[in-house]
């Protein structure tokens, strides 16, 4: 059983988005029996060429997608290499979990709110600096440059990439190179820069390029904060996807599979760049230059992510003020009177949503630890490292989800399976899958196995060690990583959205849902309900150990 | 070999202690060319010392005293501007440089002939046409020469040793305490050894500390 555990893991990571890609690759070309189409025609290509503003939406996708990585990717840098041990070091570790965990739309709504002409941002300055009493008539979210959009997206990569940065940095013993580094005189800064990054880099690699491949089409955020006229290509293909015309889709599928071309385009030119730029750093790291720098990097890097930090905190702190505004006129910085009427006449629409976010959730995450403690347990029984198995890992984080979920849809319908809860939650477990595994088998394999072969020398069985020596000893990391799946799981738009046929809501759906609109206030109170869920699983995930008895961790460590 | 002119490394009535317990005490001067043995068990608070020397100390110890360069305060400089090299009983070479990296790493910006001064260090040391090695593929007591030619290049002031041979085969260890501790005279500078190693304080040749 256990050795089939491996296989499974990867036929149901590999096999849904083969066949998704398969099934969206054939309609471009005009095949799709279901619909009507027998094959071999371009037409859906000529289509799709003659769209309006096609090369605009494929230029924003393409350059928000690596511009915001390359910007997330500095700030972290830049933070690590600068604040090592200062009280912001500890301060933002300790908040980044809970940053990661905010879904993609409540950071999108909350930033919208905070930047928007009528946003908390221009009531803080107006009339004094501006001497606006009257919004001002300009374009700031949805900006046909896509910035906003841009902007949005550093403020969830920067977490992301974080957290991946602190889980690899152990094993490279960066006090030690900074030590060293520093008796030969380079300044700190300098120091992480020239000895701790080379070796960094490539461990995170894989999460840099998820982050590009996400960035490049994402849906949710581009709905939100993306430009519209014309929108970014993936929102384009959401909605020729749902465009009652038939044509329309067989049109969607072949930009689908140019959406996945422009996803291999910005994670080449990413490669090419990664090139030049080891090409240029080679003479830097060993000209012997010590301080030149310093001072101004570490200004940068320790208020830079400060910075992105306080605006993602600032905009949740304006949706809670939009939930709970009365009547707020537009220059002034507070609402006049606070009110409860939006969460009330919200209540009762919320009950469903939420059943059906916890119901997902909780699902997908239990069948995704199961899983991977079930693989885990399986390497460190017959002593496998998977190396080359990461990059299946991340293959669902890689492909761009527009570009196989449709085909995926297709391919379910033709084996008779109907869009509803059940496909919905297999759609979360491919992405559940990647993150619980990430989050899980660090700890897994840095558990001292002396505790097992413990344990074993004391007559104990081998599946009773597991469950009674490694699970107990696990227990805090465990829950983290269960917190994590069900973050990923709330968050999750496209995959409900599409695998749900529309008909299964959920507190993220049915938030993105608003943006069409105009309710502020609305979206205020939805927003803030989807990003509160992840983050009392973290919550639950901290303090349970704690109640549990704490003194039994430290044993462990 | 350059003979650098160096000052003496004092050590002003130095104390370490960690939880309000005294580790250790120490009041020494070392003169250019002189090694300075301290020996003691683990646990004595040997590494503090040199951690509070170089400027790496942590928190958790409380440490009192003056360590003067000259007429230099380094207590008053960050760890970079003391100008101490560390060697440790790692090599430590960095693994995304090339050998010739390291030693190019080590060197001080405003040099002139950088290619000849690593080519020399890695012939002095019996390792001639090493520049592009990986510093992987060396064995041990390669990787302790060239980390040793690094600290050399970056013309320290002072060096400190962490029992710096502790880890190599016994075969090797006489080859590079000789090797050590003839370079370290060679470049007339004050160093200061730690070890628990009694072979290691004879080869060094000068005065023994002993704690505990």
């Amino acid at each position: 059983m256990l050795r089939l555990a491996p296989a499974l893991i990867i036929a149901l990571l590999v096999l849904p988005v083969a066949a998704g890609l398969l099934m969206v690759l054939l309609p471009a070309f005009g095949y799709l029996p279901a619909l009507g189409g027998h094959g071999g025609s371009l037409a859906p290509w000529q289509m799709l060429f003659a769209q309006p503003g096609l090369w605009r939406s494929v230029a924003v996708s393409f350059t928000s997608g690596l511009v915001s990585a390359a910007i997330a990717l500095v700030i972290v840098v830049l933070f690590l290499a600068a604040s090592r041990g200062t009280w912001l070091d500890r301060s933002i570790r300790r908040l980044v979990s809970p940053l990661l965990a905010i879904p993609h739309a409540a950071i999108a709504f909350g930033f919208a709110f905070l930047i928007a002409p009528s946003g908390l941002l221009a009531r803080l300055i107006s009339p004094s600096l501006t001497g606006w009493e009257r919004p001002p008539d300009a374009l700031i979210i949805n900006d046909p440059w896509g910035l906003s959009l841009i902007a949005g997206l550093v403020l969830k990569e920067v977490p992301f990439l974080l957290l991946m940065s602190l889980a690899a940095l152990p094993q490279l013993v960066p006090e030690k190179r900074l030590m060293l580094a520093r008796s030969l005189g380079y300044s700190p800064t300098i120091a992480w820069l020239k000895t701790v990054l080379p070796s960094l880099y490539p461990l995170i690699r894989l999460p840099v390029y998820a982050v590009i491949a996400y960035a490049t089409s994402v849906v949710d955020m581009a709905l939100i904060l993306g430009p519209t006229l014309p929108p970014t290509l993936s929102v384009s293909i959401l909605r020729w996807f749902n465009d009652p015309d038939i044509s329309h889709r067989f049109m969607a599928s072949a930009a689908a599979v140019l959406q996945l071309g422009v996803t291999i385009a910005a994670l080449l030119c990413w490669w090419l760049l990664e090139q030049l730029t080891r090409l240029l750093a080679r003479g830097w790291l060993t000209n012997g230059s010590r301080q030149r720098g310093e001072i101004a990097l570490r200004v940068v890097g320790r208020s830079a992510l400060l910075f992105a930090s306080i605006t993602a905190l600032a905009a949740l702190v304006g949706l809670g003020l939009f939930s709970l505004a009365g009547f707020w006129r537009f220059p002034e910085l507070l609402p006049q009177m606070l009110t409860l009427d939006h969460w009330q006449r919200s209540g009762p629409m919320l009950v469903t949503p939420l059943v059906n976010t916890a119901l997902i959730g909780l699902i997908s995450t239990t069948l995704a630890t199961a899983l991977v403690l079930t693989t885990l347990e399986n390497e460190h029984r017959q002593h496998i490292q998977p190396r080359r198995a990461l990059w299946l890992l991340y293959l669902p984080l890689l492909v761009p989800q527009i570009a196989f979920l449709f085909g995926l849809i297709v391919a379910a319908e033709s084996l008779g399976v109907r869009p509803q809860l059940g496909l919905v939650i297999a759609g979360h477990l491919l992405f559940v899958l990647p993150y619980v595994y990430l989050s899980l088998a660090e700890a897994y394999r840095r558990l001292d196995p002396r505790w097992l072969q413990v344990a074993r020398s004391l007559g104990v069985s081998r599946s009773a060690a597991f469950w009674k020596v490694r699970l107990p000893l696990l227990l805090a990391p465990l829950l983290t990583a269960f917190a994590v799946g069900l973050a990923v799981s709330i968050g999750q738009y496209l995959p409900t959205q599409l695998l749900g046929a529309g008909r299964v809501t959920t507190v993220t759906t049915e938030a993105v849902a608003l943006a069409a609109g105009s309710n502020r206030r609305l979206i205020g109170v939805w927003a803030l309900v989807q990003a509160g869920l992840p983050l009392i699983g973290f919550m639950l995930a901290l303090g349970l150990p704690r109640l549990l008895g704490s003194h039994r961790r430290e044993l462990a460590t | 070999m350059t003979v650098y002119f160096s000052a003496s490394l004092r050590l002003e009535q130095i104390s370490i202690a960690l939880a309000g317990r005294e580790l250790l005490a120490v009041d020494a001067t070392i003169v250019p060319g002189e090694v300075l043995t301290v020996m003691g068990p683990s646990g004595s608070g040997k590494s503090t010392l040199l951690a509070y020397i170089a400027g790496f100390i942590t928190r958790d110890f409380s440490a009192s005293g003056g360590v003067w360069l000259g007429e230099q305060d380094l207590l008053s400089l960050p760890a970079e501007k003391r100008g101490i090299g560390l060697l440790f009983q790692d090599p430590l070479l960095f693994p995304h440089l090339s050998v010739g990296g390291n030693l190019r790493f080590g060197l001080p910006r405003h040099i002139q002939d950088k290619h000849q001064q690593v080519t020399q260090a890695l012939k002095q040391v019996g390792l001639a046409g090493f520049e592009a090695r990986g510093p992987a593929t060396l064995s041990g007591g390669q990787q302790a020469r060239v980390a040793l030619m690094r600290l050399l290049l970056s013309k320290p002031r002072a060096v400190l040793l962490d029992e710096p041979f502790s880890k190599l085969d016994t075969a090797l260890r006489q080859e590079m305490r000789t090797l050590v501790f003839n370079q370290l005279r060679d470049a007339g500078l004050p160093a200061l050894l730690v070890t628990h190693d009694l072979a290691d304080a004879k080869a060094a040749g000068g005065p023994v500390l002993e704690l505990g």
